[in-house]
């Protein structure tokens, strides 16, 4: 019975899933609230937060907005924003372990620190000076040191190789911001329910801190301004925080079962240390989901045959791996186009049915040891330092194919068959790099870059104004199982101030980018699932595959800061040298000084005597020679030695009695 | 120069005497009395050289970000008892040295897999030692050039876990080393394995973590050094040629332990953590012999005198002593400590410490006579590693990428047999560790703010570079003021005789000798030149020797000898004797003089230049060549002297030119130390390859300044004036 009426649910929710939801001709302002939880390969558990705001075009709705935060519709009006993307990211994204061909993954998989991209409206020439106080004002907004991105070293305008086609687009990264906290809040006061209602509430600070990986962006989408005007979706504030978070600390060897060991149990509770109390009223819906990925779903199906579970295309055929401490509302399968035989399977829960008394704490419970891995992008893009010492080295970019033994797509490694990927990477002033020196290793064999290479876009550094910019499009052969590019450097010099605090830990290179256009990193529902949830929605929108290579660290020739003090000292001595001697010269008279040189001679000091009677011995010296060896007793006069000894004998004789 | 060297010497001219400018005065004055004032600096030198251990100062960790030990450790007896059960599988693995050199690796890499990190092999070949004369001071000499046959055998496999810091940002690795020998792992090496493998595990939990760290298990089959050094090259100078990829995947089947169910672990790639903080290498040393205490022994010097930073060793000391009481050992020359000299200085240093401090109670110089011996000791070995410039570990390796490493080598005070020691040695030592890398992980920027340059008199004592050099420049000082005096000497007698000269005969080429007079210096400096060439043709010859490879160290150290001497003639055929000088109505009995003055020029510019590159090299080499500059005379000049005289200063130059003859001072402080009967000719052969291999500057100051120097010293004392 209970079958035949969801059935019937869904047919009236295909119905509405015709009407267009998301071209906002509804007029009305919206928030909507989601997470998604999934268990990683490694006993981790990847949750996203997504909180969605959208306002009406002004033209429409005029300037006053009920849920739509203020601040946000003011720095869009005033920087004419047309996209723009701010992330705090603390940790790394483990590529290889939690996935790299995700929408997940590609959106909000960020380098350390803050990144801020931002394409803005206005005419070409004012696009600096608009990018300069629009990183001022999210300074103040989110209490970072967005503001450094102001200085034209700090960020660069790429031309295709980042964002397709947009000619007024800024980015500038800081890689060694701190991201706390004090970040988290003014990103939580953007909601219209803060962290007081809803899914935010569940934000514990000690527990998502202590995780493996948090980041927090902000992504804003306006047609408000410029040539998309009178388009109708207004502005979209798009507010996303993903956390990796270790649900247990247990040792992994406790739980043993035959030899494997068991996946942890988690909850909500277990995780955040908190529950959802139901949702927040002015969200328009709030929904949890539990994504089973597409590698764990065929791979418990090989386990499900092996054991022979009977049917499996029922829903309860993941029974005997793990157990849902509720009931999900529905279950939605991904539409599955391209990849293999299994498609992912999330599983929806609608937290609006639940309130204080009686919170809502999903759990997953594993009952079998499974052992899987997460999709993987075609090739692993990493980055590397190589030489040392302060004068040159050279940057490194390599490519791993991520499939061992066949390329990536077997159907496709035919004769022929390329695969496309570019790279973007921003390098600082101070590391002055030749980009002549760009080398191409394929399969260890090295390459004529010509081969590789189908465009290049080189923008080189200008010392202490812009930072070198470096866009490529690369062809490699399918059937490619490295590839390394590198590039050399050398390290240059700073002026003493612009040396930051903590100089000595070396400096800088922001993560470079690499995409691979070929491939679409959406995953598509079936159409009658896929309703009202922007962040399915999110999930089915052209997604361009990416990754961000490591943060790198050149250490440079620092000074010794303490040495203003010995240059002041020893400055102030070639001065007063330099002075004494120069009113020295002046001052004399070279006549007068002759004419006393004269009468001195007359008079023959003590000095002359004993130096005409030492060179006279000298000489002597040299004629008879034994007599050398006593030649310097004229200078210790015997009868002045005995005269000090005693005098000191004396006193060092009265001080040790006296004592 | 020379015409105020004149007025100021010879003040009998008729016109009244022009007083010079005061700097004038005072480096006439030093000139004239250049004897008493070279003697004076020498032994002030050497008194400021035995005094060294009296001015060392306590260490302190100078960067306050380290804060050792200010961290409750967490290792605990569950990781250590885990640890145990490591030890007791690798002894156990009662295997061939064949299929131990695969198993060892896999049963590493697979605690390492289970403890959460990231896993690979690094295969590599072992490299010869070669000599490549020009590739002195270039890090790498071998780039990979050579590629020689290897089996597939041959290769050695380290094994490399790496934990990435949870919130860390990845800029920077600490390195934790522990060499062992996969052919046949003894206990000791195991019980390193072990500990190594608690404080990974450890790590692979906290939360403290900010920097990534690297567990290095180096194959030891061909030296640690080798093995260290092999897997640094490829983490910072990597080659992405063709050859070696081929090769490994030939060798792939065999040179790599099977895995079958772990999919984890990578043979092919070499896994990246940023940029290196600090290294640790770490030993345990079964000695069987019993002290009161477990013992930590630290090595610091790497390759040319280059040290860590001295914060590195200060908490490593200071959590040892402080935290878990170990007793801590730094490399002392025992011979030294039984040494009578030693005894004597030290007693007379204590008598005048007592009576200052009785005479003011201020006045603490003094030290007791034990402590200034094994301070002496101490300081004695500090320098001569650097001095040597050959690495006392594999830590050597780190400082030829500016990384700061140490090696600690723990032996415990009585022998390991049973269980529950073994949990205590290894609960203490993995403490230790883990302290360390806690301080290290503390740290925001890179070890900057301690000395780099110093001496170690105790392993809480050092000399900085302030205090030693004193003694370093009073040594030399004499040498340009000898310099210039013999000069301006020879000078001032050579124009007596011309004049003497023009009185008696007809004035005829007048003007040509006086022209010749200021310009002999030339022929002293052209033999000053050809020695110092042939200098550079005896460093090289040993490239030549390499091309025939079965040599021993005896023949080769005779052919070394033969082909020298014969170059040195051959020198001679073309470029002249240094005796034949055409001395034109001339005085010939200062030439010496000049050649001694030019020798000494030389040897002074030769001693600061190496006191640049490695500064304990410049500071041994100069209480050698400065008394052989001083010294010198030529004997035939000699014996017109006194008796007494005579005798004392052709004993003295006799001796010293023996002293100085590299090969000789070799063998006789080899002799002294070890005794007699194991001394052979090849041995000092053996030494100085050792010194090429490790690319150390002291066999360029070897070849280039000292054994000229040596040689110049003989043509002076030979010279037939």
């Amino acid at each position: 019975m209970a079958f035949q009426w969801s059935v019937l649910y869904f047919l009236v929710l295909l119905q509405v899933s015709f009407t267009p939801i998301f071209a906002g001709s509804s007029g009305e302002e919206e928030f909507s609230e989601e997470l998604l939880l999934r268990p990683l390969p490694d006993r981790k558990v990847l949750a996203h937060f997504h909180f969605e705001s959208r306002a009406p075009p002004t033209e429409i709705y005029g300037h006053h907005h009920r849920l739509f935060p203020k601040a946000i519709y003011q720095l869009v009006q005033k920087f004419q924003i047309r996209e723009m993307e701010l992330s705090f990211t603390q940790g790394r994204w483990n590529y290889e372990r939690w996935g790299g061909f995700n929408p997940i993954t590609s959106a909000n998989a960020k380098p350390p620190g803050v990144e801020l991209w931002a394409i803005l409206d206005v005419p070409p020439d004012q696009v600096d000076a608009s990018w300069k106080n629009l990183t001022h004002t999210l300074s103040g907004l989110f209490c970072a040191s967005i503001n450094f991105l102001e200085s034209s070293t700090a960020y660069s305008s790429p031309d295709w190789a980042f964002q397709p086609s947009s000619r007024s687009l800024r980015y500038g990264a800081l890689p060694r911001e701190a991201v706390c906290t004090e970040n988290l809040t003014p990103w939580l006061k953007l909601l219209p329910c803060r962290d007081k209602a809803g899914l935010a509430a569940i934000l514990d600070r000690p527990s998502i801190y202590r995780g493996f990986y948090h980041s927090q962006r902000l992504r804003l989408t306006s047609t408000e301004v410029g040539s998309e005007k009178g388009m109708e979706s207004g502005i979209v504030l798009e507010q996303t925080l993903t956390i990796v978070l270790e649900p247990d600390a247990q040792r992994p060897n406790t739980n043993h079962l035959g030899g494997r060991v068991l996946q942890p149990s988690w909850s909500l509770r277990s995780i955040f240390g908190r529950e959802i109390s139901g949702r927040c009223v002015l969200a328009k819906y709030s929904t949890v989901f539990i994504e089973v990925e597409r590698n764990l779903v065929s791979e418990l199906k090989k386990l499900g045959r092996r054991r022979g579970v009977a049917e499996i295309a029922s829903d309860s055929w993941t029974d005997p791996f793990f157990d849902l401490s509720v009931t999900p509302d529905k279950t939605i399968k991904e539409m599955n186009v391209t990849h293999g035989d299994s498609s992912s399977i999330l599983y929806e829960f609608s937290t609006e049915k639940y309130l204080d008394y009686e919170p809502f704490d999903v759990g997953l419970t594993w009952k079998l040891p499974v052992v899987w891995s997460s999709p993987q992008a075609p090739f692993r893009a990493s980055r590397f330092l190589i030489g040392s010492g302060n004068q040159r080295g050279s940057i490194a970019i390599s490519l791993k194919s991520t499939e061992p033994g066949e390329g990536f797509m077997s159907d496709l490694a035919r004769e022929g068959c390329t695969v496309r990927v570019d790279v973007f990477q921003v390098v600082p002033w101070y590391v002055k790099v030749y980009f002549h020196t760009l080398q191409v290793f394929v399969d260890g064999r090295h390459r004529r870059v010509t081969d590789a290479l189908e465009k290049i876009h080189v923008s080189p550094s200008e010392d202490k104004v812009s930072p070198g910019l470096m866009e490529m499009v690369l062809r490699f052969p399918c059937s490619m199982k490295s590839a390394t590019l590198t590039i050399e450097f050398d390290k240059g010099f700073l002026h003493i101030d612009e040396y930051p605090p903590d100089a000595n830990q070396g400096f800088d290179i922001p993560s470079a980018v690499v995409r691979f256009p070929d491939f679409q990193a959406s995953t598509y529902y079936l159409k009658d699932n896929s309703r009202k949830s922007a962040l399915l929605s999110k999930f089915q929108e052209k997604n361009l595959l990416l990754s961000y290579t490591e943060i790198l660290l050149v250490p440079l020739a620092t000074p010794d800061f303490s040495m203003p003090y010995n240059v002041i000292t020893i400055t102030c001595t070639v001065f007063a040298l330099y002075f004494g001697s120069l009113l020295n010269v002046l001052r004399r008279r070279v006549g007068e000084e002759e004419r006393f040189l004269k009468e001195a001679s007359m008079r023959k000091g003590m000095l002359p005597q004993l130096l005409s009677k030492l060179s006279a011995k000298l000489r002597g010296k040299y004629k008879d020679s034994p007599q050398s060896s006593s030649s310097s007793s004229s200078l210790l006069n015997p009868k002045l030695m005995f005269k000090v000894a005693l005098v000191a004998g004396i006193a060092v004789g009265w001080h040790y009695y006296f004592e | 120069m020379k015409p105020r060297m004149m007025a100021g010497s010879s003040g009998d001219t008729k016109n009244p005497k022009i007083k010079p400018r005061p700097i004038v005065r005072i480096g006439i004055f030093l000139i004239s009395h250049s004897i008493v004032v070279s003697l004076l600096c020498f032994a002030a030198g050497i008194v400021a050289l035995i005094l060294l251990p009296l001015f060392a100062k306590n260490t302190y960790i100078s960067e306050n970000a380290l804060m050792p030990g200010s961290a409750n450790s967490m290792l605990s007896s569950q990781d250590v008892k885990e640890a145990n059960k490591l030890v007791k599988d690798i002894i156990g693995l009662k295997l061939s040295s064949e299929e131990a050199r695969i198993e060892i690796p896999r049963l590493i890499a697979q605690h390492m897999a289970d403890a959460g990190s990231e896993v690979y092999y690094h295969k590599f070949h072992p490299q010869m030692s070669q000599f490549y004369p020009l590739h002195f001071f270039s890090g790498s000499p071998n780039s990979g050039n050579i590629k020689e046959n290897h089996s597939c055998v041959s290769h050695a496999i380290n094994t490399v876990g790496i934990i990435r810091a949870p919130r860390g940002d990845g800029k920077e690795a600490i390195v934790l080393v522990t060499p062992y020998n996969s052919e046949k792992v003894e206990l000791g090496e195991a019980l390193s394995l072990a500990l190594a493998y608690s404080i990974f595990s450890l790590l692979t939990r906290v939360t403290w973590l900010a920097k990534d760290v690297i567990w290095l298990a180096a194959d030891a089959r061909y030296g640690e050094y080798a093995s260290v050094t092999a897997w640094l090259r490829d983490y910072h100078i990597p080659q992405f040629s063709a050859l070696e990829k081929l090769d490994a995947d030939i060798c792939f089947e065999s040179g790599y332990p099977h895995e079958q169910n772990e999919n984890q672990i990578r043979t092919d790639v070499i896994s990246r953590a940023g940029t290196m903080a600090a290294g640790l290498v770490f030993k345990v040393v079964d000695k069987h012999k019993e002290t009161d205490k477990d013992t930590l022994s630290i090595y610091a010097e790497a390759s040319n005198g280059q040290m860590p930073n001295l914060d590195l060793i200060n908490i490593v000391n200071y959590l040892a002593v402080h935290r878990q009481g170990l007793r801590v050992k730094v490399e002392k020359l025992y011979f030294l400590l039984d040494s009578v000299f030693l005894k004597i200085v030290g007693d007379v240093l204590e008598t005048i410490g007592k009576v200052a401090r009785s005479l003011n109670a201020r006045w603490e110089f003094g030290i007791p006579v034990a402590d200034y011996i094994d301070g002496a000791a101490t300081l004695a070995s500090s320098m001569y590693h650097q001095a040597l410039g050959v690495p006392t570990g594999s830590h050597g390796a780190f400082r030829d990428y500016q990384v700061d490493a140490i090696t600690l080598e723990i032996s415990p005070k009585v022998s390991l047999n049973n269980e529950v020691r073994i949990l205590e040695f290894l609960l203490r030592g993995g403490r230790l560790i883990e302290g360390t890398i806690r301080s290290v992980n503390n740290l925001l920027e890179k070890f900057h703010q301690s000395f780099f340059l110093y001496f170690l008199t105790s392993p809480s004592k050092f000399v900085s570079v302030g205090v030693y050099m004193i003694a370093f420049g009073l040594l030399v000082v004499p040498l340009p003021i000898i310099a210039a005096s013999l000069y301006c000497d020879a000078n001032v007698l050579d124009s007596h005789c011309i004049k003497e000269q023009q009185k008696s005969g007809p004035a005829s080429t007048n003007e040509a000798g006086i022209a010749f007079q200021s310009w002999r210096w030339l022929h002293a400096a052209k033999v000053v030149l050809v020695i110092h060439l042939w200098g550079a043709i005896v460093s090289l010859l040993p490239y030549l020797m390499y091309q025939f490879p079965e040599m021993t160290p005896t023949t080769s150290m005779l052919s070394w000898g033969l082909l020298s001497i014969a170059s040195l003639l051959f020198l001679h055929q073309i470029l002249g004797s240094p005796y034949s000088c055409v001395t034109v109505n001339q005085s010939p009995n200062r030439e010496w003089a000049v050649l001694k003055s030019m020798m000494i020029a030389a040897a002074g510019i030769g001693l600061g230049l190496m006191s640049i590159i490695n500064f304990a090299t410049a500071q041994i080499g100069a209480l050698l060549i400065v008394p052989m500059c001083l010294m010198v005379h030529p004997l035939k000049h000699v014996y017109r002297a006194g008796r007494l005289r005579t005798l004392a200063v052709t004993a003295c130059n006799i001796s010293l030119g023996f002293i100085g003859f590299p090969p000789a001072a070799f063998l006789f402080l080899k002799a002294y130390s070890e005794g007699l009967g194991s001394v052979s000719a090849g041995d000092f052969w053996n030494w100085v390859e050792s010194l090429w291999a490790w690319n150390s500057a002291t066999y360029l100051y070897l070849g280039l300044i000292h054994l000229p120097c040596w040689l110049l010293f003989m043509y002076v004392l030979l010279h037939p004036c």
